[in-house]
């Protein structure tokens, strides 16, 4: 049966830039609704999250501090997309390259935090993309949904992470289940330290350090293994037709298993930022989460890495915004939770309720020129 | 005069920019068999969809019967006495015939009295129009000529007195659609109104009383097929002349390329579907593989282009081939100078969302001339796609257009030129002109020709039977799993093949 020749529905601007800006819109707006159903003043609201996210370098070195753990996470997300695979396991991932980092930290002796750092990178590679090929061995071998499987691999990371730290790493005597506090070496620059030397004054407290600066290097370099390189360009083609990959001589199994074994390591990276960054040792339930915003995050910039900097950032703002709010305003906690979860929705889930109308108003348009 | 069956007054219907239907009119009379034909995107299922209330029409009227009908949806075209036989089969495949004839038809909760009822009917019916099946038959058991049946006969039970077919011999031997066509002739006695929608103007020309041509959404013209020929109908079809014949020269037959020993391979599921082949390619010639889908060519196919696993031997100038683990997958075929023109060229030959030139690329992605350290060098790739592009005449030439934009011809040509450009030894070729515009079927034609005067191997499955002996100078047929036969073009004709692709041997015969 023939069908009507397909054309690009919209500029790419517009696919871009508009779709997400209009979601966000309307996430804003049901979650004003909300804040005034509870009897709050949404623009009070608004005014404290950016005051609180935006309006100090401490707001800004929470906020980037969140971010670089999404940009982790949400790379981790982007590439698995490439392959058409659906990693939710970033936050396993990221946990057991927590573990990966305490090992470099705590167990070799560093002159240098920069040589700690690499270590601690290489560390955190691996135990993340270790953590990931199981799922991704058990997926090309065997046909087990990755889905399910790194789901299932989240559950047992934090247990194996709860027995390493209560068993293994605790320190004697102490009755909190962390590891030992990282020697002095490994501490890492914050941003306060990176730019008093140049004559920039940046808040002491916040957490934000070199790692960001690790983080928008793994976009850049994503960047280049996507479009730049043939490893992601099998990926790429492999992700959008399993039966073309077969045709062009591109092994699903070893797509699968590096595309995964990648994803796996980006998202392990992020324990530089919350484990080696800022906690100074690792505890339990480190990652707070950061996996499942990765998804998101991921989803919002189209797996793109620029896509995934830009939504980062966005998910770093709500997540320090939204701390402010809490604080400061009666709004629960849990509202907070709800303002994040409709970003998701409206960004995610939701993303055709928007694409189709605007779709239809873009060829409308062009009809009208035609 | 009597009354027109179907008359459609001024119908448009646009997606978007693109303008499928523009002002078409036509009026079918009762008790005829009318055909439409146009090439792929001419707008003729469109159309169809249209009248079975699919699609709702921009602007026009349907008269019915001589009474103007809204058709909504289908329940609607079904209660104004429209049938729709599709091309691809709508049967639930584990029901029984029975089953799937009331599914949707049922006359209340209960299913007993209507399957009854039905069976009853469906006998009188069978007799009536000579349609047998079994009503017993589980679907999924039946071959696919006694499927389109009862996609007819479940038109027929919901009391259609018009019927339309959009391509109905696409998944037939010539046995079977000459048995249908016994069957529409029949049909058209009892005094039903048949629309006929093909690409093929032998069927036109076999099955019809007048016939409509559709070109660009528009309908260019409507003849009586008595007063016509073909040669007329493709030019109206396309809009210029056509060569519908190969023009080759005979072929300067060398050595064997590919030699095939006892293939055997056997699909995921389990089952066998080439079961101990053999078969010999030489330089400078084309074997046409000719054969009912699914009888085990596309199976060949793969296996020959690393895409799946088999048993037996085959070499390749002399030197084994292997058929499974290491050095048995695409890439290893392409090194050893196989160049793969695949069946399906929007699942294999191309990535969709691809740019045209990152698509030339595809399966030739290693080759060190697209690679600038470790990365690729799309610069170069960009310049090759550009060469190909001109050579090919793809059109729009544009490298960054993605492969999803441009027209079934124009994206076979991509997969052409990508294939034929490498100058492989032996070239395979799978449905090379399914979905392909009259048009640009004669220009991949001449290149593949233009391959087998160099001396090189061709490899040519098809399941139209016009295109292997167009293009074939040796024709081999499988039947579920087997070669049947072999014949040379001038030595055979449609009848003895079509016997042969039902796997009755006519020698023996």
């Amino acid at each position: 049966m023939e069908r009507p020749l397909k054309m690009d529905k919209m500029p790419k601007w517009a696919d871009v830039v508009l779709i997400p800006v209009i979601s966000l819109i309307l996430a804003a707006i049901l979650s004003a609704l909300v804040i005034v159903a509870i009897g709050e003043d949404p623009v009070e609201a608004v005014n404290l999250m950016v005051t609180g996210a935006l309006g100090s370098t401490y707001g800004w070195g929470y906020t980037l501090y969140y971010a670089t753990n999404f940009m982790f996470t949400g790379l981790a997300v982007a590439v698995a997309f490439h392959a058409r695979m659906f990693n939710i396991g970033g936050e396993g991932q990221a946990m057991l390259g927590g573990l990966g980092v305490a090992m470099v930290c705590l167990y070799v002796p560093w002159p240098h935090w920069s040589l700690a750092l690499l270590a601690a990178c290489a560390g955190a590679m691996i135990f993340g993309a270790a953590w990931a090929a199981v799922p991704a061995y058990l997926q090309a071998k065997r046909g087990s949904h990755i889905v399910i499987t790194t789901i299932m691999f989240n559950f047992i990371a934090a247990a194996v992470l709860n027995y390493m730290l209560v068993n293994v790493m605790r320190p004697q005597g102490s009755m909190d289940p962390a590891s030992a506090r990282f020697p002095e070496a490994v501490h890492l620059p914050t941003l306060h330290e990176l730019l008093a030397p140049i004559g920039i004054s940046f808040s002491k407290a916040a957490p934000a350090n070199v790692t960001l600066l690790v983080a928008i290097l793994a976009c850049f370099v994503v960047w280049a293994l996507i479009w730049r390189t043939r490893l992601g360009y099998e990926i790429r083609a492999y992700g959008h037709s399993e039966t073309g990959a077969l045709y062009a001589g591109i092994s699903p199994v070893k797509i699968t298993m590096i595309a995964m074994l990648i994803s796996g390591a980006l998202a392990g990276l992020m324990a530089t930022n919350n484990v080696m960054g800022e906690a100074e040792r690792l505890v339990l339930n480190s990652t707070e989460g950061a996996g499942f915003i990765g998804i998101a995050v991921a989803l919002m910039g189209r797996s793109h890495p620029f896509g995934v900097f830009l939504a980062a950032i966005l998910f770093g703002f709500l997540y320090q915004g939204g701390a402010e709010l809490a604080l400061w305003t009666s709004i629960p906690r849990e509202l907070i939770v709800v303002i994040q979860a409709l970003v998701i929705l409206f960004t995610g889930a939701l993303d055709n309720m928007v694409r189709m109308p605007l779709e239809k108003m873009f060829l409308a348009m062009r009809k009208g020129k035609a | 005069m009597t009354v027109p069956a179907i008359e459609l007054k001024g119908i448009s219907k646009s997606f978007g920019p693109v303008q499928a239907n523009k002002d078409i009119s036509i009026s079918v009379a009762p008790g005829t068999i009318h055909g439409i034909i146009g090439e792929n995107g001419a707008g003729k299922s469109t159309l169809m969809s249209i009248l079975y209330g699919f699609y709702k029409a921009d602007k026009g009227e349907i008269w019915i019967n001589g009474a103007k009908t809204e058709i909504p949806d289908s329940q609607a075209a079904i209660a104004a006495g429209i049938g729709m036989v599709f091309q691809h089969f709508k049967l639930v495949e584990n029901f029984t015939v029975l089953e799937n004839i009331i599914l949707g038809a049922e006359d209340g909760g209960l299913l007993k009295p209507s399957l009854a009822k039905a069976r009853k009917t469906l006998k009188e019916l069978a007799t009536e129009y000579e349609l047998n099946v079994d009503p017993d038959a589980v679907i999924e058991e039946i071959g696919v000529g006694m499927q389109q049946r009862v996609e007819i006969l479940k038109a027929l039970y919901r009391q259609a007195d018009i019927l339309i077919l959009d391509e109905p011999t696409g998944v037939l031997t010539p046995a079977e659609a000459d048995q249908l066509f016994r069957i529409l002739h029949r049909l058209k006695d009892e005094g039903k109104t048949i629309i006929l929608i093909t690409h093929k103007l032998r069927e036109i020309m076999e099955a019809t009383d007048t016939v409509s041509v559709m070109r660009r959404g528009q309908m260019t013209a409507t003849v009586k097929t008595s007063e016509t020929n073909p040669q007329h109908l493709a030019e109206l079809m396309v809009g210029r002349k056509v060569l519908l014949q190969v023009d080759k020269v005979p072929a300067k037959v060398g050595a064997p390329v590919l030699e095939i020993e006892n293939l055997h391979v056997t699909d995921e599921k389990g089952v066998e579907r080439v079961k101990g082949i053999n078969l010999e390619v030489r330089a400078g010639e084309i074997l046409g593989i000719a054969g009912v889908a699914g009888n085990g060519q596309s199976e060949l196919l793969e296996v020959l282009g690393g895409m799946r696993p088999g048993t037996g031997s085959i070499r390749l100038n002399g030197s084994p081939l292997a058929l499974s683990g290491a050095g048995s997958d695409a890439r290893a075929r392409r090194d050893q100078h196989i160049a793969h023109v695949p069946e399906d060229r929007q699942r294999e030959g191309l990535i969709m969302d691809f740019h045209a030139w990152e698509n030339v690329a595809f399966g030739y992605h290693h080759d060190p001339a697209y690679q600038s350290g470790i990365f690729m060098n799309n610069a170069a790739l960009r310049a090759d796609t550009e060469r190909k592009i001109e050579k090919f005449d793809v059109r729009p030439a544009d490298g960054w257009l993605a492969a999803k934009n441009f027209s079934g011809g124009n994206q076979q040509k991509i997969v052409v030129a990508r294939e034929i450009e490498r100058n492989p030894d032996l070239l395979l070729v799978g449905q090379p002109t399914r979905g392909v515009d009259i048009g640009a079927i004669e220009f991949i034609h001449q290149q593949i020709v233009a391959l087998r005067d160099q001396g090189k191997a061709v490899l040519l499955v098809s399941v139209e039977l016009e295109e292997i002996f167009s293009l074939s100078d040796r024709i081999a047929v499988m039947f579920d799993g087997h070669i049947m036969g072999e014949r040379l073009p001038h030595e055979t004709d449609e009848k003895e093949l079509g016997l042969l692709m039902a796997g009755v041997d006519g020698k023996a015969a």
